[in-house]
C-alpha cells in the first residue's frame, strides 16, 4: 500500500501554485488563438520545389501587402502554413495570392487547405466554445451531486478546473495554438478526468458504508490504493492510443492529441491528489453517506 | 449470473456477424455490395469546400421602409387625415400630425385587420412598432417584422443559391439554412471554390434602362459607371425591363463580330414591353445595367419585337457563360457575404485518411499487446471484445450513414483506448474478490456486480461531455462527438454482452483451477 495521503498537503500546494501560475499566464500572456477564434486566413501550401524556404515565402508574402502574417514549416519538409491576420473573405484574395506566388516563385505550389474566418464568426465560435466548456462543467457538477453528495461534487469540479486550467496554462506557456479541436480536447479531458474521479469516489463511498471507524484521511488512501491498478492501466491504454495519434495521426491532430495527453496525465493526478484531499478538508464521514441512504 | 442461455449466445453471435457484415460494406464497391449504405467522409477527409454565407438584409429593410412610406402616404391621403413631413430617418418612418387625429391614425396601425401595418397572428405582433410623441409618429420594424423580412429573404436566397450551384454542376452539394440570415454551402470534392464564390458574390440584378442626357427625366436619373470602370453615363431610373422577364440566357459567339455575347429570350410580357420601348426609343442608347454597373449601352437601331436579344460587353467565353448562368438562375434578394470558408484539397484529405487509419492501427496494436501481457487469457477476451466493439462502432456509423471526420477518427482511436477501461475495472474488481473468495464463479459474479456503478457513472460523465460537444460543436468537431457517443454505447454493450459471455464460458469450464485471473 502506498501512502498517498502523506503527500496530500505537498501536492495540494504544488497544484495550487501551478493553477495560480497558469491563471497569471492566461491573463498576462494570453492564449495563442488560431484562425477559428481570432479570424483571418490560413493557407497550407505544398511546394514541389525543394529550394523554396520559409524565408523566400516570407519575402513573397511581404510584397503582397496583406497586413500581419506568419509563415512556418508544417510537418513535411515542403509543407508550409501561412496565417494572415486580416480576414480576406474577399473573393479575389486567394486568387491573387496564387497569381503572385506563381509570378515570384514559380508554379510549384499546391494549395492544400484554405481557411477563412470572418470576425463575426470567430467571435461566435469563441463564445460557443467557452459556453460548451462551462456547460459541461455545470452538467458534471449536477450529475455528481445527484449521484453522490455535494462534497463529492465540489471535489470533482475542483479536480476538473485544475486539469482544464493547467492544460490551458501550458498552452499559453508554450504558445501552442488554440483552435476548435482544442476545445474538443478540453471537453474530452473533462469527461476523462471525471471518469477517473468517479471510479475512486465510487470506492470511497463503498468503503464509507463498510467502515465506520476509519477516518476519511485513511479511507481515501485505502480507496486510492484499491483502484490504483485500474487507474494506471486505463491511463496507459488511453495514453497509448493518444500517443499513436500524436505521432502518426498527421499534423492536423497534433495539437488535439497533445492537449489530450496533458489532460489525461493531469486528470489521473488530480483524481488522486485534488479530488480526495477535498473530501478530507470537507470532513466527509459515514454520516454524509448515510444521510443519503436514508433519504 | 454467469449462465448464458443458448438462445442468448446465438443472438449475440448473429448480431456480431451482422455488424461485421455491415461494417465491411464500406470497403466494397458500392455497386456490388449488398447494402448500399456507407459512412460519409467529411469535407476534411474527402476534400471540398465549406462556405458560410450571410445575407446582408440592410438593403431589403430600406426597400421595405421606402415601399411602406409610399403606401402610408396614399393611404392617409385616401382617409383624408392631415399629416406633414413624412420621411425616413435612422431606419424609421416619421410623420407629423395635427395631434387631434392621433387616435384615428393610431387605430389605422393598431387594428388587427390593418392594411398598412400587417398583423402576424402567429407572433401576436404587428410588422411595425408605432410610438407617438406629441404630434410625431414614429414607425420602426418590430422584432417580428425583421424576422419576417429575414426569413423570406433567406427562403428566396437559398433557392437562388441552389440554382446557381446546381448549374455549375458540382458533386452532391449540400445547401442548408443556418439561423435566419445565413446559408451553409458544402461542396464535396471541390478544391477551388473561386468560381462558385464569384457566382454567389453577385446579386445579378439586371435592368434595361435608357441613357439620357437631360436631368429632368420624370423618374430621376443616376450616374452609373461602366463595368470596366473607364466611363460613366447618366441613366434614367425608369426601368424598361428587369431580369424577372428573362426566360433563358446562353453564351454565344456572334459570327459577324467574332465576339462572345450573351443571348437572351424574354417572356411574353417582357417581349411586348421591350418591343414598345425600343420602337419609341430608336436612336437612343439602351443601358444594360447589372448590379449598379453598366455592362454595355448599345444604340437602338430597330424596334426589337422578337423578344430576344444579345448583350455584348468584352466578354470572354467564361465570363459570358457565368453571366448567362446568373441571369438564368435569377437575382438574389440581397447581397451575400462569405463569412467563413474552409477548403481542403483532395490530396490533404487522402493524407489525413492514411495518417488516421495508420494511427488507429498502431494505437489498436499497442493496446492489444499491453492488455494481453497484463491479463493473458482475459486480456485476449478483452481484445476480442475490443475488435468486435470496433465493428459495432463502424457498423452503426454505417447504418446511420454518419459523417466521418478527421477528429472523428481520433474519436475512434480514443474509444479504443478508453473502451478497455470497463473491462479493466471488472477484472481488477474480480482480482480483489478472488483474494477472499475461493469459488471462482462467485468471485467473477460479484466482480461484475460491484463494478457496475463505477462503470455506469464513469461512462455517463463522458457521455455528458460528448453530447454537449455535439450540440455546441460545428463540422469536424461534431464528427468527433458522434463517434465518442456511439463508442460509449457499443463499448458498454460489448463489455456486458460479449466480454461477459466469453468470460463466463471460460470460467465455467475452468472453475476448479484455482486462481483464474
Amino acid at each position: 500500500m502506498i501512502n498517498f495521503n502523506k503527500f496530500y498537503k505537498l501536492f495540494n500546494l504544488i497544484s495550487l501554485s501551478l493553477v495560480v501560475i497558469s491563471i497569471i499566464l492566461l491573463f498576462v500572456k494570453g492564449l495563442n488563438y488560431g484562425v477559428d477564434f481570432k479570424g483571418g486566413t490560413l493557407i497550407e501550401l505544398r511546394s514541389n520545389d525543394k529550394k523554396i524556404s520559409v524565408t523566400s515565402l516570407r519575402y513573397s508574402f511581404r510584397n503582397m501587402n496583406l497586413g500581419d502574417f506568419n509563415v512556418k514549416k508544417f510537418g513535411d519538409e515542403n509543407d508550409f502554413l501561412i496565417k494572415i491576420e486580416k480576414n480576406n473573405s474577399n473573393t479575389n484574395t486567394i486568387e491573387s495570392i496564387k497569381k503572385e506566388l506563381k509570378a515570384s516563385l514559380g508554379n510549384t505550389f499546391k494549395f492544400r487547405r484554405v481557411e477563412n474566418v470572418g470576425p463575426k464568426v470567430s467571435s461566435e465560435l469563441l463564445k460557443s466554445g467557452i459556453i460548451a466548456i462551462a456547460l459541461s462543467l455545470a452538467a458534471m457538477l449536477f450529475y455528481i451531486w445527484i449521484r453522490f453528495e455535494w462534497q463529492f461534487s465540489l471535489g470533482a469540479i475542483m479536480a476538473l478546473f485544475h486539469d482544464v486550467i493547467i492544460t490551458l496554462g501550458l498552452f499559453s506557456l508554450f504558445s501552442f495554438e488554440i483552435n476548435l479541436s482544442i476545445v474538443a480536447a478540453v471537453l474530452t479531458i473533462v469527461g476523462y478526468s471525471m471518469n477517473d474521479t468517479v471510479v475512486i469516489y465510487d470506492r470511497v463511498r463503498e468503503n464509507l458504508r463498510k467502515f465506520s471507524h476509519i477516518r476519511i484521511f485513511e479511507l481515501t488512501n485505502i480507496s486510492i490504493n484499491e483502484t490504483l491498478s485500474r487507474t494506471i492501466i486505463t491511463s496507459v491504454t488511453t495514453l497509448l492510443a493518444l500517443i499513436s495519434i500524436y505521432l502518426f495521426g498527421g499534423e492536423v491532430l497534433k495539437g488535439f492529441s497533445l492537449a489530450m495527453i496533458m489532460g489525461v496525465i493531469f486528470g489521473t493526478y488530480s483524481s488522486i491528489y485534488i479530488a480526495n484531499p477535498i473530501l478530507v478538508i470537507l470532513r466527509v464521514s459515514q454520516k454524509t453517506i448515510l444521510k443519503e441512504d436514508n433519504e | 449470473m454467469l449462465y448464458f442461455s443458448k438462445l442468448r449466445i446465438t443472438l449475440v453471435s448473429v448480431l456480431t456477424l451482422f455488424f461485421i457484415f455491415i461494417a465491411s460494406s464500406n470497403f466494397q464497391d458500392p455497386d456490388n455490395s449488398f447494402i448500399s449504405k456507407r459512412i460519409n467522409l467529411g469535407l476534411d477527409l474527402q476534400g471540398g469546400s465549406y462556405l458560410l454565407l450571410e445575407i446582408d438584409n440592410g438593403p431589403i429593410e430600406i426597400q421595405k421602409l421606402q415601399n411602406t412610406t409610399t403606401f402610408i402616404r396614399n393611404y392617409l391621403k385616401d382617409k383624408k387625415v392631415v399629416f406633414t413631413d413624412l420621411r425616413i430617418k435612422d431606419k424609421a418612418i416619421f410623420f407629423n400630425t395635427n395631434k387631434k387625429d392621433n387616435e384615428i391614425i393610431e387605430s389605422f396601425f393598431s387594428d388587427k385587420e390593418s392594411e398598412i401595418n400587417p398583423y402576424y397572428s402567429q407572433y401576436k405582433s404587428h410588422q411595425f412598432d408605432v410610438t407617438i410623441n406629441e404630434n410625431e409618429f414614429k414607425l420602426t420594424l418590430s422584432k417580428y417584422g425583421l424576422i419576417d423580412i429575414k426569413t423570406s429573404s433567406q427562403d428566396q436566397a437559398i433557392e437562388i443559391v441552389r440554382r446557381r450551384v446546381d448549374e455549375v454542376g458540382t458533386n452532391e452539394p449540400n445547401i442548408l439554412k443556418r439561423g435566419n440570415n445565413r446559408i451553409l454551402v458544402e461542396l464535396p470534392g471541390l478544391d477551388d471554390p473561386m468560381r462558385i464564390k464569384s457566382l454567389l458574390g453577385k446579386t445579378a440584378n439586371l435592368t434595361f434602362r435608357f441613357v439620357t442626357q437631360k436631368n429632368n427625366d420624370t423618374f430621376g436619373v443616376e450616374k452609373l459607371q461602366f463595368e470596366d470602370g473607364t466611363n460613366e453615363a447618366l441613366v434614367s431610373k425608369r426601368i424598361i425591363l428587369n431580369g424577372e422577364n428573362l426566360l433563358d440566357a446562353q453564351p454565344q459567339m456572334n459570327n459577324q463580330t467574332n465576339e462572345t455575347v450573351v443571348s437572351f429570350t424574354l417572356d411574353r410580357v417582357g417581349a411586348k414591353r421591350f418591343g414598345k420601348a425600343t420602337r419609341a426609343g430608336i436612336g437612343k442608347q439602351l443601358a444594360i445595367v447589372l448590379d449598379g454597373k453598366i455592362v454595355s449601352a448599345p444604340v437602338i437601331r430597330d424596334a426589337i419585337v422578337s423578344g430576344s436579344g444579345q448583350i455584348s460587353g468584352n466578354f470572354t467565353f467564361q465570363s459570358a457563360t457565368d453571366l448567362a448562368l446568373l441571369l438564368r438562375s435569377g437575382a438574389l434578394p440581397a447581397p451575400l457575404n462569405i463569412i467563413e470558408e474552409r477548403t481542403v484539397g483532395p490530396e490533404l484529405g487522402q493524407d489525413s485518411i492514411n495518417a488516421g487509419v495508420f494511427a488507429l492501427l498502431i494505437g489498436f496494436l499497442l493496446v492489444i499487446i499491453f492488455m494481453f501481457f497484463k491479463y493473458k487469457i482475459f486480456g485476449l477476451i478483452a481484445n476480442v471484445t475490443l475488435l468486435i466493439n470496433l465493428f459495432f462502432l463502424v457498423g452503426i456509423l454505417t447504418i446511420f450513414e454518419a459523417t466521418l471526420t478527421l477528429p472523428g477518427i481520433a474519436g475512434i482511436i480514443l474509444t479504443v483506448g478508453m473502451a478497455v477501461d470497463a473491462n479493466v475495472l471488472i477484472f481488477e474488481r474480480i482480482k480483489e474478490e478472488i483474494k477472499n473468495e475461493k469459488n471462482n464463479i462467485i468471485a467473477f459474479d460479484t466482480g461484475y456486480i460491484k463494478s457496475k456503478t463505477a462503470i455506469l457513472d464513469a461512462n455517463i460523465t463522458t457521455l455528458i461531455a460528448a453530447i454537449i460537444l455535439f450540440f455546441m460543436g460545428s463540422g469536424p468537431i461534431k464528427g468527433f462527438s458522434v463517434t465518442l457517443v456511439v463508442g460509449i454505447f457499443t463499448t458498454l454493450f460489448s463489455v456486458y454482452f460479449i466480454a461477459r459471455m466469453l468470460t463466463a464460458l471460460y470460467v465455467v469450464k475452468n472453475k476448479e483451477k484455482g486462481k483464474l485471473i
